[in-house]
């Protein structure tokens, strides 16, 4: 037995190793999804990031119909990639919201007019407390909501070609 | 044309946005007394960019965010664990250093108390031994 013990400490130590080498070789990238997937979608009231097109409120968005909030902003080089998905989404018929982050009228405007607009409102949010609020920690995200308000689904990162039958699936289900 | 390749590498294209930080992200509260209570809790906050890093550290613009959020709530008399408990509810309990007494998180509590306990009684072993012989 005590033979054995005197070797506890070195076995110890190589499974802390291996763990650590593990970390060093391959660090985890971690994504936080949003504990309020579930739940109501916070309320909220953002104005209007860009002069000309609705800003944007929770009370908006219990409205019975699902539909998707795209955080996004025009400083976000992914947001460039998944802006064709977002278009495809709202051709067909999907009802797009957009929260824009920390962004300024002049720069959101030259994005829309790179990217197409796919937004039926856009609420500005400039110091990212609806961002936080909802739990997200980055951009771009987007969430799937259904008609009365609930989110059901977040989608963490761009969307992707590959990711657009999923989403309108969930937004089937949403209803 | 060197110079304008390393300022091309110098700066990240295009990761932050070109707004100033929000009022409070780095700006201290007048009274010492919250600033001293908004500071405790940023430094128990995670901050979702740089994971490894708490709010307080971080320069990523939305850790700044964060600390306005906290500087205002505090401001408005908001108690810190409610601040927490708040973010805990949008990110989970990875938002915060200081993990919750649960089923999951116990070890982390009881086993330095039982390592320290099983220490304790095989030196108290070798003693007597000691003095035995």
């Amino acid at each position: 037995m005590r033979r054995l013990l005197i070797w506890l400490p070195l076995g110890m130590f190589l499974v802390f190793l291996v763990v650590f080498a593990g970390g060093l070789i391959k660090p985890e990238g971690r994504v936080i999804p949003s504990k309020l997937v579930g739940k109501p979608m916070p309320a909220f009231a953002l104005a209007p990031a860009l002069p000309g097109k609705p800003g944007l409120s929770s009370a908006e968005l219990a409205n019975g119909q699902p539909h998707l909030v795209n955080v996004f902003a025009s400083w976000c080089v992914p947001c460039i990639a998944e802006a064709p998905q977002l278009r495809q989404l709202a051709e067909a018929g999907v009802p797009v919201y957009g929260i824009a982050i920390r962004d300024r009228p002049e720069d959101l405007q030259r994005f829309i007019e790179r990217n197409g607009d796919p937004f039926r409102a856009i609420g500005g949010d400039p110091n990212s407390s609806v961002q936080i609020a909802l739990g997200s920690a980055g951009v771009p995200e987007t969430f799937i909501v259904d008609g009365k308000g609930i989110i059901r689904k977040q989608h963490i990162g761009a969307i992707n070609p590959e990711d657009v039958p999923g989403i309108m699936s969930a937004l089937g289900d949403a209803k | 044309m060197v110079a304008a390749l390393l300022l091309a590498f110098a700066t990240p294209v295009l990761a932050d946005s070109l707004m100033p930080a929000a009022k409070y992200a780095d700006e201290q509260l007048a009274d010492p007394a919250k600033e001293h209570q908004a500071k405790v809790l940023m430094e128990t906050i995670r901050c979702l960019v740089c994971q490894g890093q708490s709010i307080a550290d971080s320069n990523a613009e939305m850790a700044g965010d964060m600390r306005a959020l906290i500087r205002t709530r505090i401001e408005a008399g908001e108690k810190p664990e409610a601040i927490r408990a708040w973010l805990i509810e949008r990110y989970g309990d990875w938002v915060s250093f200081k993990p919750p007494l649960d089923g999951l998180t116990w070890p982390l509590y009881l086993l330095p108390a039982l390592f320290l306990g099983l220490g304790l009684w095989i030196v108290s072993g070798r003693l007597k031994r000691r003095r035995k012989s």
